[in-house]
């Protein structure tokens, strides 16, 4: 099950057939599989992964680090779950360190993002301060080079 | 095509030894020039990974360069790499070698194998090869002034050399056995079994074994005979071995080669007058494969078995069947259902179909009827190359009358 985990994270479009091929079992021993981990949150979701930069139309994202008052019982899981509901923050991470929640924040423009940090972020009662870090560049996310050509063939068409 | 075709002697130039000039060139220059001319080719004829070295190792190789490592190391290799060497086959094969006096570093393999040949051959001794086999094999024994005994194997036996195959060919002049497994082109591995009856024989008729294990890393499901661990085997064997394709290293020339003292001190003399030493940041990158690198051989051996599952699988159903190879990263399908030799086929696919593949008869007579397919290139390419072999089987099929 692992392994055909892995070859759908690798590429999402893999066809049961394929799959089955790679990894030595039954065609519809992948479907059910696959079926399964849909049905129970293991796949979460098939996305592409768009190179947003290349058609100069990007959004503006921020990076805001996020000190927090945990809260009795719940500790920091309440107040994240009160951020991350917010549409604008795309992920949410609880992190040790000196700040405790890191979000990534998309906007369509820095006004966007920073109305978001005044108005919705900032004023909740358990936040005690942010730092907010716009994002200049991206190099490289989930695995894959945004900016470095791909590597090319460097070998031999013919080698014994 | 060497030892096949010898081809018919020519108005010899003085000036180049006898050797060398009767010795036959690679059977695939001419294919290899038709192919560079052309545009789109999707090519299973390579023999090496198309994974980039893993960044970690390139990384030691550009801090070796930066520190200023460019100086000779010792000739048998920088003593680091030699006791990693060491750990390393005490750790997989449970073999110890004394990293000062029983391992030798080498400019890849393919050096390792030169100097084990001219370190042990008188002229006319008889070293006995596995046909197919690697092309080098026969071409290195020839050259080292020795006398390649060719031993078929076939697919009934999933191309693994058989002890009693190798035994009526013995003689008096027998030196050694050379062989390499998995292997090159086939994918064959050697169960214990079988690698036994090898070890027995050498023992029993006092034979020295060349074990080129180069593709040791490269098995699926399966684990790796290494030769000296057998009992009684390491003292007559000459392991020869490298980072090319466990580590995706083919360019940077490193190898070793592991033995009793007496082999190596051998060894090593003609090492120091030809080679001196092998590369320095080459050696440091080494270091770094052997110390960080595990978990990359793992991954890319992972990746490989997904696309050797699916290449076997695919080529089975398209009509050309296909033996399971367990090791390297090759599949040698048997053509003979179209008709043709393994030249024609791998031509005419190029032609018509743009796809590439090696020709079995330039491994030896008994690789006829058979091409070897690389599987280390990208699913999409084994997809699409597979797609249009397919179409190419179907197009060439003979009418039955």
């Amino acid at each position: 099950m692992k392994e055909i985990l892995e070859i759908l994270e690798q590429n999402a479009r893999a066809t049961p057939e394929q799959i089955s091929a790679m990894v030595g079992k039954p065609v519809k021993e992948v479907k059910r599989i696959v079926k399964q981990a849909e049905k129970d949150g293991t796949i979460l979701k098939y996305k592409a992964i768009i190179n947003w930069p290349k058609l100069e139309k990007e959004d503006i994202w921020a990076l805001i680090e996020v000190r927090v008052t945990p809260q009795r019982d719940v500790g920091f899981d309440a107040i994240a779950e009160r951020i991350y509901q917010f549409p604008e923050v795309y992920s949410a991470y609880l992190v040790s360190g000196t700040y405790d929640l890191s979000i990534l924040v998309r906007g369509k423009n820095m006004q966007e993002i920073s109305t978001f940090v005044a108005e919705k972020l900032a004023p909740l009662e358990q936040v005690q301060s942010s730092v907010t870090h716009f994002l200049l560049k991206r190099y490289k996310e989930y695995g894959e080079t945004y900016h470095l050509p791909k590597e090319t063939n460097k070998r031999l068409p013919i080698t014994l | 095509m060497l030892n096949t075709n010898p081809p018919a002697a020519k108005a010899q130039d003085k000036l180049i030894s006898h050797r060398v000039a009767t010795l036959p060139p690679s059977g695939i220059r001419k294919f290899f020039d038709l192919l560079s001319s052309m545009e789109d080719v999707i090519s299973l004829g390579i023999g090496e990974p198309d994974f980039v070295t893993p960044w970690h190792i390139r990384e030691a190789g550009i801090y070796s360069l930066e520190k200023g490592y460019t100086m000779y190391t010792s000739n048998s290799g920088m003593p680091e790499l030699r006791q990693e060497l060491a750990n390393y086959l005490e750790l997989h094969y449970g073999v110890s070698y004394h990293p000062e006096h029983e391992i030798l570093v080498t400019t890849g393999s393919s050096e390792g194998l030169d100097l084990a040949l001219r370190a042990i051959i008188n002229p006319g001794d008889e070293v006995i090869i596995p046909n197919p086999c690697y092309v080098a094999y026969a071409a290195n024994i020839i050259l080292a002034g020795g006398i390649p005994v060719i031993v078929p194997t076939s697919q009934e036996n999933n191309f693994v050399v058989r002890g009693k195959d190798i035994e009526s060919r013995i003689t008096k002049q027998t030196k050694a056995i050379l062989m390499g497994y998995p292997a090159n082109p086939t994918g064959a591995v050697m169960s214990k079994k079988e690698a036994d009856a090898i070890a027995d024989l050498a023992k029993e008729r006092d034979l020295l074994l060349i074990s080129d294990e180069i593709y040791a890393r490269l098995v699926y499901g399966v684990e790796h005979i290494c030769f000296p661990s057998l009992p009684g085997m390491k003292k007559r064997t000459i392991l020869i071995s490298g980072f090319s394709k466990s580590h995706a290293m083919t360019g940077w020339r490193i190898g070793y080669v592991a033995a009793d003292r007496r082999f190596i001190r051998a060894l090593t003399k003609i090492h120091q007058y030809t080679m001196l030493c092998a590369p320095t940041m080459t050696q440091m990158a080494a270091i770094e494969a052997l110390r960080n690198g595990e978990s990359d051989v793992e991954k890319m051996v992972q990746e490989y078995n997904r696309r050797r599952r699916f290449m076997v699988k695919r080529l089975n159903e398209i009509g050309l069947p296909c033996f399971e190879p367990k090791g390297a990263f090759f599949a040698f399908p048997s053509i003979k259902a179209t008709g043709m030799s393994s030249e024609e086929f791998a031509e005419k696919l190029l032609l018509e179909e743009k796809v590439a593949v090696v020709p079995g008869l330039a491994f030896g007579a008994c690789g006829e009827g058979f091409v070897r397919c690389c599987y280390a290139t990208s699913l999409p390419n084994i997809e699409e190359a597979l797609n249009r072999m397919d179409r190419f089987v179907a197009k060439h099929k003979p009418r039955r009358k």
